[in-house]
């Protein structure tokens, strides 16, 4: 994953430095923000443990062992702007003082894994974790997916960035002058790889880092968990819950209802009776049933039943009510009423049977 | 049986304790070759970096294999006259590129399209691309070990201010370089006694669990020191504004060497076209 000096042109090294520039400098900025916070120490010292655990030998199933880079891991718990800025720093460290990975690969490594990785890893944890609790099993698989698709991204990056050299230098001879596979070989060598042995260990350690800190410091992951469910407590009563929007939302479903007017014909199959008889009915029932014509007559059991009852907003235009647009308002308005009613009277005998329940115990 | 597990036990464990246990020794080293007497010793870091980023530089834009090679004796001279044995950049450096460029660029010799070598099912194509993917990687290392051998950590990190890296990123790369040195040997600390407590042998789940519970602390202990670093930042008066002492200096010696890399880097971006 390291990309070492001379598998990248000057070129492609210089185009990544550019392309980790602005990611760096809104990440320092950011920083520089809470210089008076913790974050000067923080990043450093994350930036070292970084550094230690990718030199954890991890065992994997199938007797093969993998390190991870702890990015995933990073950004859970520091956030993915000041994971982007330890990572960066763990691998220039890595780079000047290790050996491991180019000095003039500094940019694509650190734009491959500090900086996609870190935003990747982001979004996947934040899209998976959701809203559950810091404490969910939900969100050990999102910090292990977290981890698992940062490091697949990063090496298909430099998948990409291998596999484009042979297409753009060779010297006079025609041999390639940097990495000489292309994107047909590069692609699958790298993957397979990281798609196993090194996915995985980013996996196992990312996703067992966050569950052994969900036992012994749940805090940690408070940073980057947003809005989160507190399993601790209980859930708020329905009218504490900010109901506004969803009112908003009723109200406005609720005037637009008259674009139902907008659509050509009934749906198929909700035919009425008297429909079997008006010839416009007819040739709509025909075009929407693979020009199968409908019987002369209505059904028989269709023409019984259709007397038992009459309903009041019959098709949502009320006898009494001249605007189609507004009989369709105004069922709407009807039709949800009673259904908010019928849901309060459920909750009110639900709460009433609930609280006979303790005492008749 | 038995045997195989306890070769399985020792693999794990051992396999890390001995990574751990190597970079710190590498950087240990790094620090006792920089205070030795030698020609490199005596420049001011920020000329040394200059010179050998721009050689970097040159090799990564040669397009002939001569040049490359050129320019890795030329290393070897800057080591040999800076008191660095041949013995640790063969160790540290040529055998592992070699190993692990050579290994990647092995099927190239056969996979690169072009003219077969003397009847051989390789190409003179495939030669030459393994050839400059093996000589880059060995000269880039080569003068980043020349470098890092000669000069103190902190200098060279210090010395990236000519690049324009803000002083805040310089601040945040020595406080890291100075707290690996201390993870590196918590963490060792933490497989050693480990070590010494395991009797049974340990089944690769049981191997796992250790890996990910060790990190697990080890991200525990390092938030913690982050809190008491802050806190001693704080009593020595940190107020959120950073400064570096600039104690470097330029005398006569380290302008003829500037000029001298200035001069091999354009010689060698000019001939390797």
């Amino acid at each position: 994953m390291h990309i070492p000096d001379g598998y990248l042109s000057p070129a492609t090294c210089a185009a990544l430095y550019a392309g980790s520039v602005p990611f760096w400098h809104v990440a320092l900025r950011r920083v520089k923000k809470a210089m008076n916070s913790r974050q000067v120490p923080l990043l450093s010292l994350f930036a070292a443990f970084s550094f230690v655990i990718m030199m954890f030998n991890l065992p994997l199933p199938g007797g093969t062992t993998g390190h991870a880079t702890a990015i995933g891991l990073a950004t859970v718990v520091i956030g993915p702007w000041a994971a982007m800025l330890a990572v960066s720093v763990a691998l220039i460290v890595q780079a000047l003082f290790f050996g491991d990975g180019g000095v003039t690969a500094i940019g694509a490594n650190c734009f491959n894994m500090a900086i996609a990785g870190s935003l990747v890893a982001y979004a996947v944890y934040r899209l998976i974790a959701g809203r559950s609790a810091l404490a969910s099993p939900r969100r050990v698989v999102a910090a292990g997916l977290a981890g698992y698709v940062a490091i697949n991204v990063s090496a298909f990056l430099a998948a990409v960035e291998f596999g484009i050299q042979p297409l753009l230098y060779h010297d006079a001879t025609g041999a390639p002058l940097y990495c000489p596979y292309p994107l047909s070989i590069a692609i699958p060598a790298m993957m397979i790889g990281h798609l196993t042995v090194a996915g995985l260990a980013e996996l196992a350690v990312s996703a067992g880092v966050v569950a052994f800190l969900q036992r012994s410091d749940l805090s940690l992951l408070r940073s980057t968990a947003g809005k989160v469910i507190d399993a601790a407590e209980p859930p708020p009563p329905l009218a504490a819950r900010p109901l506004r929007a969803l009112w908003a939302g009723l109200a406005a479903l609720m005037v637009l209802t008259p674009l139902g007017i907008l659509a050509a014909g009934s749906a198929w199959g909700e035919w009425m009776a008297s429909d079997y008889a008006n010839p416009a009915v007819r040739r709509q029932i025909a075009a929407a049933s693979f020009d199968h014509a409908a019987p002369a007559l209505p059904p028989q059991g269709l023409q019984r039943l259709s007397s038992v009852w009459t309903a009041p907003f019959a098709r949502y235009a009320p006898p009494y009510v001249r605007g189609a647009a507004f009989g369709y308002i105004l069922s709407a308005m009807f039709g949800a009423g009673l259904i908010v009613l019928a849901c309060l009277m459920l909750g009110h005998f639900t709460r009433g049977a609930a609280r006979a329940g303790p005492e008749a115990a | 049986m038995s045997g195989v597990h306890s070769r399985r036990r020792a693999g794990f464990i051992e396999h890390t304790l001995e990574g751990l246990r190597s970079a710190m020794e590498r950087a240990l080293y790094a620090e006792t070759a920089a205070s030795r007497r030698g020609l490199l010793q005596q420049l001011d870091p920020r000329v040394k970096v200059a010179g050998v980023v721009s050689l970097i530089v040159s090799v990564a834009l040669a397009a002939k294999l001569w040049l490359i090679a050129a320019v890795i004796a030329l290393a070897v001279v800057l080591a040999a006259l800076s008191a660095i044995p041949l013995r640790s950049l063969a160790g540290r450096a040529w055998i592992g590129v070699l190993f692990f460029s050579g290994t990647i660029a092995a099927p190239a010799l056969f996979l690169t399209p072009g003219t077969y070598y003397r009847g051989l099912p390789i190409t003179v194509q495939g030669l030459r691309t393994a050839g400059y993917l093996v000589l880059r990687g060995e000269a880039a290392t080569t003068l980043m070990l020349v470098l890092v051998y000669t000069t103190p950590w902190m200098h060279v990190l210090k010395a990236l201010r000519i690049f324009r890296v803000p002083v805040v990123f310089v601040v945040i790369l020595g406080m890291t370089c100075r707290y690996i040195l201390l993870m590196l040997e918590t963490a060792h600390e933490m497989f050693e006694s480990r070590k010494s407590r395991t009797v049974n042998a340990m089944t690769p789940a049981e191997q796992r669990r250790l890996a990910v519970a060790s990190s697990g602390v080890l991200l525990g202990k390092t938030l913690h020191l982050s809190g008491e670093v802050y806190l001693a930042m704080q009593a020595r008066g940190f107020r959120g504004e950073v400064y570096l002492l600039d104690d470097f200096r330029m005398r006569r010696l380290d302008w003829l060497a500037l000029g001298a890399f200035a001069l091999l880097a354009s010689v060698s971006i000019w001939a390797g076209r």
